[in-house]
């Protein structure tokens, strides 16, 4: 202490009792604050759909359009919904494609020598997490950044399969309508509308409910949320912020898993080793216009659903209401530029 | 280094003296590099946040740990959250909790509740939250880490209400600072330590004000030793 304390630094003496004058904030407002996100990425699916319905009405007002939206769509929201977990941690997953390619494959060999459809399903999960904690453990522990590891690893896992297939597409059609595969892929119709609802579709909606508890109301979820938001803080406090980490790439390659196994069933049990390489882009489009910000902390599974649902809809909702084909990618990029601009109003990061 | 039940105990000493070091061992944060701890007759090892806070030793951090983008609620149960058999947060009684804990150090206001998000309070109310959070847990000693640096005046008087009320609750609390005003209104017994070492004690009543703390403070940046004959003798 060689210079003396200055003025400024002694005893407060301010009147700490002087008027806030901030106001209290009404409780639609912190609604707004808490639900914005998925409020918005809500919005985005309701205003695409409508431009494209005003443009053809009698299209978008008959169910039997939704048929292929609701049969496509379910890969997308398990892929989607399981990524909120991987970036609100603070991380990347780019690896989920090869994931998905090479559970299919597991998947379908399992169902090739004689295993149920549902049995194979099951330990095809279970493959998915093996998969999905390997990823984990090489960046968390190899400490390598996530973006850069899982890049490589979804070249070398989808290389590995595509050896390992040689290139060959395999199916298995005596498996096509077995009671499992009705259970996980069959289709009813909802109440005589013409509309064929997939129960992949079914499931899809179920694991988003799981999604949500997990995310909002399980330890494991809020301990998520606050590795992303504060990792020193997180670790001071106490939590094994590796576990949690490699924990999101396990959640990550069971959904990928399930993907898998669906896409292969959704095509009548046909696996191709690239199977999954399309949903790299889609499925983080659908991430960011969902509302879950790149930065990590927060994010909303709710709103991953709705990001899901317009970026399915967008390229067979613009043939539909005429546009020509050539039209899909600028839509969908100025869809995703849009919300982005409208989420960052509802939600700047706070520190 | 002694510290009695129910003081406050102000931890002096210049920059590098080792207190964020010593804090940060308290914490668990740093295993120690020698000797050992033992907690009420324990031997611990390893000595980790959690067997720290496991000990009722509760750290309230410099930088607060705080996760701002969540509620104070998220932030209080932060590592230790109430959860039922299957893991899943019991989100009424949290809430209960932390308005009872809020309360009890006076860190009430219409215009924030436990559900509202630590990025938009003011720096003296997000060291209310950390604050909040040590006291669960029925934590025997409290070590507070420059709970007022960069904190404005009415701020700061903030966070001396919320030490007194500590104080007022029976438990231990390690208060350590940078401005040894602030220390000496809110401390009962002073430690000074210099490049790791003990360099001298006193109770509050030994010294004439917080100057003549200072002034000692000085000699042993100057010299490398206080005269401690200058200490009143205290029955």
């Amino acid at each position: 202490m060689s210079d003396a304390t200055p003025a400024a630094a002694r005893p407060p003496e301010a009147d700490a009792s002087a008027v806030d004058t901030r106001k209290e904030q009404s409780r639609w407002f912190r609604y707004y604050r808490t639900n914005g996100r998925a409020m918005n990425a809500f919005l985005t699916l309701v205003i695409v759909w409508a431009v494209f319905a005003v443009n053809n009405p009698p299209l978008f007002l008959n169910p039997v359009f939704y048929n292929a939206f609701l049969f496509s769509v379910p890969a997308t929201i398990f892929l989607t919904t399981s990524l909120v977990f991987v970036i609100v941690s603070g991380e990347l997953d780019l690896a989920f494609p090869s994931v998905v390619g090479a559970a299919g494959g597991v998947f379908m060999y399992m169902v090739m020598s004689g295993f149920p459809v549902m049995g194979a399903f099951f330990l095809t999960l279970g493959f998915g997490a093996l998969l999905g904690a390997g990823i984990g453990l090489i960046v968390v522990y190899g400490k390598i950044s996530s973006l850069v590891a899982t890049l490589g690893l979804n070249f070398f896992i989808l290389g590995l399969v595509n050896l390992l297939a040689q290139g060959r597409t395999i199916s298995a059609p005596d498996a096509v309508g077995t009671l499992g595969n009705r259970i996980l892929t069959g289709k009813f119709e909802l109440l005589n509308t013409g509309l064929q609802v997939p129960m992949h579709f079914v499931w899809s909606l179920l694991w988003c409910l799981f999604c949500f508890v997990l995310f909002k109301y399980h330890k494991f979820g809020v301990r998520v949320q606050l590795v992303g938001d504060n990792t020193d803080s997180a670790r001071q406090m106490g939590i094994n912020v590796e576990r949690i980490r490699v924990g999101v790439f396990i959640f990550s390659g069971i959904a990928a898993a399930i993907a898998g196994a669906i896409l292969v069933q959704m095509a009548n049990m046909v696996w191709f080793p690239t199977s999954g390489k399309a949903y790299l882009l889609i499925a983080l489009a659908a991430l960011f216009v969902g509302g879950t910000p790149t930065w990590g902390g927060v994010g909303t599974i709710w709103g991953a659903l709705f990001g899901a649902m317009t970026v399915t809809l967008i390229p067979s909702g613009a043939v539909g209401a005429g546009f020509a084909g050539y039209w899909t990618d600028f839509l969908f990029g100025l869809v995703i530029i849009l919300t982005m601009i409208a989420h960052r109003f509802s939600g700047a990061r706070v520190r | 280094m002694t510290v009695r039940k129910g003081e406050v105990l102000g931890l002096l000493g210049d920059n590098g003296a080792g207190k964020s070091t010593l804090v940060k061992t308290l914490a668990g944060v740093h295993d120690p590099d020698e000797g050992e701890i033992i907690v009420k007759g324990k031997r611990r090892t390893p000595w980790t946040p959690l067997a720290a806070r496991d000990a009722g030793i509760e750290t309230v951090f410099q930088d607060r740990a705080l996760a701002p983008q969540h509620s104070i609620v998220t932030n209080i149960f932060m590592g230790r959250e109430i959860t039922n058999a299957f893991g899943l947060t019991k989100v009424q009684t949290q809430i209960d909790e932390a308005n009872r804990l809020m309360r009890e150090i006076g860190f009430t206001s219409k215009v924030f509740n436990p559900e509202s998000t630590v990025g938009h309070l003011s720096g003296g109310e997000r060291q209310g939250v950390a604050i909040a959070r040590a006291l669960y847990n029925k934590a025997d000693v409290i070590v507070l880490d420059e709970p007022t640096t960069a904190l404005s005046l009415t701020e700061t008087q903030k966070v001396f209400r919320f030490v007194e009320a500590v104080k007022a609750s029976g438990r231990t609390v390690i208060f350590i600072g940078h401005n040894i005003y602030h220390v000496w209104e809110i401390a009962d017994r002073f430690f000074v330590i210099d490049r790791g070492r003990e360099a001298f004690e006193g109770l509050k009543a030994q010294f004439d004000g917080a100057d003549h703390l200072i002034h000692m403070m000085h000699q042993l940046a100057e010299t490398g030793r206080a005269d401690t004959a200058t200490l009143k003798s205290v029955a």
